[in-house]
């Protein structure tokens, strides 16, 4: 059985490294839109500083700073969570006008956290300068494993959909099918081999763009591979299920593409899902790229442990289990 | 002994035609079948029922005196008559993925040299002539030295030269007892190649035998065949069994002296005339009163 399964695994990966175009695509792609992203979303494009203000009402403050314009004001009672905000540029500034004294939290990475401090000091000189713990995180920090995620999820669909839908079409399934190769045989290489490939691509542009734009990743980069190899399981079962029947372009490509819109835009690929609607948010939770997204960021903003993040991953493996399952069930070696 | 194969009444009902009719034959160790017919006589469906790649309607395929399992595939060699391989692959890498999917066989290299493939082995298999790309797939179909063989019309589309070196081929695995079961619409290739045939026609055996057998029961006699010009009103008033092509007239006889002194007497030209042994293309327009070639 291993024999069989390696040699079409092998085929496989072979058809994939020589076809250059899907190649290129598959580590162009993810390279361009982080590149692309990181240079909008890096540029002064916003105009207002913000800046948060340690109080439960903020008409009650009185402080010669609050009369400054271009700033926005923003009031926060969580101390703890307005500096971990500080330190991911989600703020530039943070005020705590206590009676003894101004004191705020800057971070020392952020060119506008810079000017607001300027501009603090110019109007109360006396302000203490607290340090901010925690690394800083940009927003193409946050987008990053988005966009890897998103990558995956193109490459596992498409990848394996495709793939399969295309040799039921052209006959070679049922030439496979007169040999002694089962069905799990010919599925676990087909995700054996896409899951090896898709790994090493994801794992090249992670380094490569760290390299290129000076990511940080605080957590643990063997349970961000984990966490990349449950989530491509789980996408490239949920591909199987699709490709395992049909045999008409159209209506498999119809249906990919039914997947993989709705998962691009609520997984929280390009924006958190924070404070959308409740049914958007519960559409979202049944997507596993969601689940991949929150355990990957999870692990690389907050240094998340395995504990943290084992309600995703056990998502990713019991929905890999059951699209594995009715994919196996449904599999149809020709066409009808 | 039991045969190696044995079909039995398969049928297979689509819709709106019955393609297989209750077909039934049996094959022993070593020989070579030909299924013989015209396009669309159902051929291929009996051929994939019993290589277990269609379901059938009715009726039952025994390999060994057992159903189709594991062991069928695993000693049978397919060629299909449409193809297709994983793309980006070279021949050798072709033969290596699916020598990979049996447990004994051929060495590539010994397969290679058997197909006349070894300059080719490192060609990719996209970039093959037809003749080559049909002796790749017979390839495919040896890589596990298989005790029975399908062939689904091996040599359509090929050129004279390309056929008969792939009847060398086809032979040379004969030569070693392999059983070998084979489609065909030309008869040539079947008269060549089988040691038995069953011609059929809408989906069922209208007759069965060895190539000499067949030809030989259904015609005692000789054929006389004239140019259609030289066939005058009078020979055709004359009471013979004649069968008319387009071009040509052809009439089938059990005294030739008799049959020529009728048509001297009416006064046919026997410049062009030309008396010949009956084959199996006759054989196929008598039993169906069509022309096998479209």
């Amino acid at each position: 059985m291993i024999r069989r399964l390696l040699a079409v695994w092998h085929a496989r990966n072979l058809e994939f490294l020589r076809d250059r175009g899907s190649l290129i695509f598959t580590l162009l792609l993810p390279l361009t839109l982080v590149l692309g992203m990181s240079f909008v979303f890096g540029g002064p494009e916003r105009a207002l500083f913000k800046v948060a203000v340690l109080t439960d009402d903020l008409g009650s403050i009185e402080h010669p700073f609050m009369i400054e314009r271009y700033v926005d004001f923003i009031a926060s009672d969580d101390a703890a969570a307005a500096v971990r905000k500080v330190a991911r540029h989600q703020i530039d500034l943070l005020l705590d006008t206590a009676a003894d004294g101004s004191r705020y939290w800057v971070n020392p990475d952020s060119p506008k956290g810079y000017i607001v401090e300027r501009m603090l000091l110019q109007a109360d000189p006396a302000a203490k300068r607290q340090p901010v713990s925690g690394d800083a995180v940009r927003y193409v920090d946050w987008l990053l494993p988005g966009i890897l995620g998103m990558n995956i999820m193109f490459s596992c669909l498409f990848g394996v959909g495709y793939v399969v839908l295309r040799y039921r079409k052209n006959g070679f399934l049922k030439r496979l099918h007169a040999t002694p190769i089962t069905a799990f045989e010919f599925l676990a290489a087909q995700v054996l081999s896409r899951l090896g490939l898709i790994l090493v691509v994801t794992v090249i542009l992670f380094v490569g763009t760290s390299y290129l734009i000076g990511l940080r990743s605080v957590g643990n980069p063997a349970l961000l591979l984990l966490i990349a190899t449950l989530g491509s399981l789980s996408l490239i079962a949920l591909g199987l299920t699709i490709a395992a029947r049909f045999s008409s372009d159209e209506l498999v490509g119809g249906l990919l593409n039914t997947l993989t819109w709705p998962m691009m835009l609520l997984s929280g690929v390009w924006f958190s899902l924070e404070g959308s609607p409740e049914w958007v948010r519960a559409i979202a939770k049944v997507f596993p790229l969601t689940h991949m997204l929150d355990a990957a960021r999870a692990v690389m903003l907050d240094g998340a442990g395995l504990a943290q993040v084992a309600p995703q991953l056990g998502y990713l493996a019991i929905t890999t289990l059951v699209f594995l399952a009715f994919g196996a069930w449904s599999f149809r070696w020709r066409t009808d | 002994m039991s045969p190696l194969l044995e079909v039995r009444n398969l049928t297979k009902l689509y819709p709106r035609v019955t393609a297989v009719d209750g077909v039934s034959f049996s094959v022993e160790e070593g020989a070579c079948f030909g299924l013989l017919g015209p396009n669309g006589a159902g051929k291929t469906t009996t051929i994939e029922i019993i290589e277990g790649i269609l379901p059938p309607s009715a009726g039952e395929v025994l390999y060994r005196g057992e159903p189709l399992g594991r062991r069928f595939r695993a000693e049978a060699g397919i060629l299909f008559q449409k193809t297709a391989l994983q793309d980006f692959l070279t021949v050798r890498q072709t033969l290596t993925l699916f020598r990979g999917l049996y447990t004994q066989g051929y060495d590539i290299d010994e397969l290679l040299e058997l197909c006349s493939l070894q300059k080719l082995a490192d060609r990719d298999h996209r970039k093959l002539s037809g003749g080559q790309q049909q002796r790749l797939l017979l390839a495919v179909a040896l890589v596990n030295d298989p005790a029975i063989l399908f062939l689904d019309e091996p040599t359509t589309g090929f050129d004279p030269q390309a056929r008969r070196n792939f009847w060398r081929l086809i032979e040379s695995v004969k030569a070693r007892r392999r059983t070998i079961i084979l489609t065909t619409h030309y008869m040539d290739e079947a008269q060549r190649l089988c040691d038995e045939i069953a011609i059929m026609d809408r989906g069922r055996i209208i007759a069965q035998g060895s190539p000499r057998e067949l030809v030989s029961s259904h015609f005692a006699d000789v054929l006389i065949e004239l140019p259609r010009a030289d066939f005058t009103p009078a020979a055709r008033a004359l009471p013979l069994r004649v069968i008319e092509g387009t071009e040509r007239v052809e009439i089938t006889t059990d005294d030739i002296d008799q049959t020529l002194k009728a048509l001297m007497a009416v006064h046919v030209p026997l410049r062009n005339l030309r008396i010949r042994p009956p084959n199996l293309e006759d054989l196929f327009l008598e039993l169906t009163g069509k022309e096998l070639r479209p």
